[in-house]
């Protein structure tokens, strides 16, 4: 049983210690488990100096809307494009092509020299919702199924291929099971049908 | 050089995931560089508007974009034209990063290893 004095001292010393925490916590440049988007002031990036800063949106108030995610910006964008969360524009210029392909045509490359790790199938649908086909090919990536050459995991994470946009822009190499998801059977081909 | 600074910079830089600084001349030119994020812009576009359309290379550090270049309606000044964003006049809304950084992607590779980024 806690005497009525020691309670008075003993909240005030908890009530200074988390104010001390608040402040410090509101200051300092290091994420706290509630900040998810660091505001733009304090991202150590932007010049807190510039006063126009406060006109630019932070990202929290615009991916927070978003389907959630556990790495990058956190926002799973292919959701969001599904869901139709953001409807980003296809093209400026009106007489640009659309090419958007289905699970068919061409169709996911299976790529099987993935080691003992379960094999990397390739969907040309989701990228095609977001690129056009020259931004791979012919110069990061050839046409023709496995003519790649140097196309391994050692040049993947030098920033080559896949790592020019994942780990960049879309979603880090270290989430390897959305790639690595194909299990391997015996005969190396894909363990369920298309 | 710059891996070495992304390296030691984890807990000081803390920007979004995708942003990317342009200083090949804006310091230069004693303006601030320029902070690009990615997250704003695909909300709004597809990538292949500016990869493909608009001729921005995918690669940070390949791209040279001059003032003269956005004044003229190429690159960022397709949209930032007083009509579809803001325009050109209004330097400190782009130039906001803070004196020193570097040309490259921010955030990226969240491994923090021995990648190009």
């Amino acid at each position: 049983m806690v005497s009525k004095s020691h309670n008075s001292s003993w909240s005030k010393f908890v009530r200074c210690l988390s104010t001390s925490m608040l402040v410090v916590a509101a200051a300092s440049p290091v994420p706290t488990w509630a900040d998810d988007w660091m505001p733009l002031v304090k991202d150590g990036l932007h010049d807190q100096e510039n006063t126009a800063l406060k006109q630019l949106q932070n990202p929290a108030e615009a991916l927070s809307k978003l389907p959630p995610d556990t790495s990058g910006n956190l926002v799973n964008w292919v959701k969001a494009i599904e869901q139709g969360k953001i409807n980003p524009r296809t093209n400026i210029y009106p007489d640009t092509k659309i090419k958007v392909l289905d699970r068919n045509q061409p169709p996911d490359v299976l790529m099987k020299n993935t080691g003992e790790l379960p094999m990397v199938r390739f969907p040309h649908k989701q990228h095609s919702e977001l690129l056009d086909c020259s931004n791979c090919h012919e110069a990061l990536f050839k046409s023709k199924a496995g003519t790649t050459p140097g196309f391994n995991m050692f040049t993947i994470l030098q920033g080559e291929f896949c790592g020019r946009c994942h780990g960049a822009v879309a979603f880090p190499l270290t989430e390897c099971n959305r790639c690595h998801n194909e299990p391997r059977t015996l005969s190396g081909k894909a363990a369920k049908a298309n | 050089m710059f891996t070495l600074f992304m390296l030691l910079a984890p807990f000081s830089i803390q920007a979004e995931y995708g942003d990317i600084v342009l200083n090949k001349q804006a310091e230069k030119k004693d303006m601030r560089p320029v902070i690009f994020p990615h997250w704003f812009h695909r909300i709004r576009y597809n990538c292949k508007v500016c990869h493909s359309e608009l001729g921005f290379k995918m690669r940070a550090g390949d791209n040279i974009v001059r003032m003269s270049d956005i004044i003229e309606g190429k690159f960022c000044g397709m949209c930032h034209n007083n009509q579809i964003a803001w325009g050109a006049d209004r330097c400190e809304l782009c130039h906001t990063g803070k004196p020193g950084l570097q040309s490259g992607i921010i955030g990226g590779n969240s491994t923090g290893g021995p990648g190009r980024w």
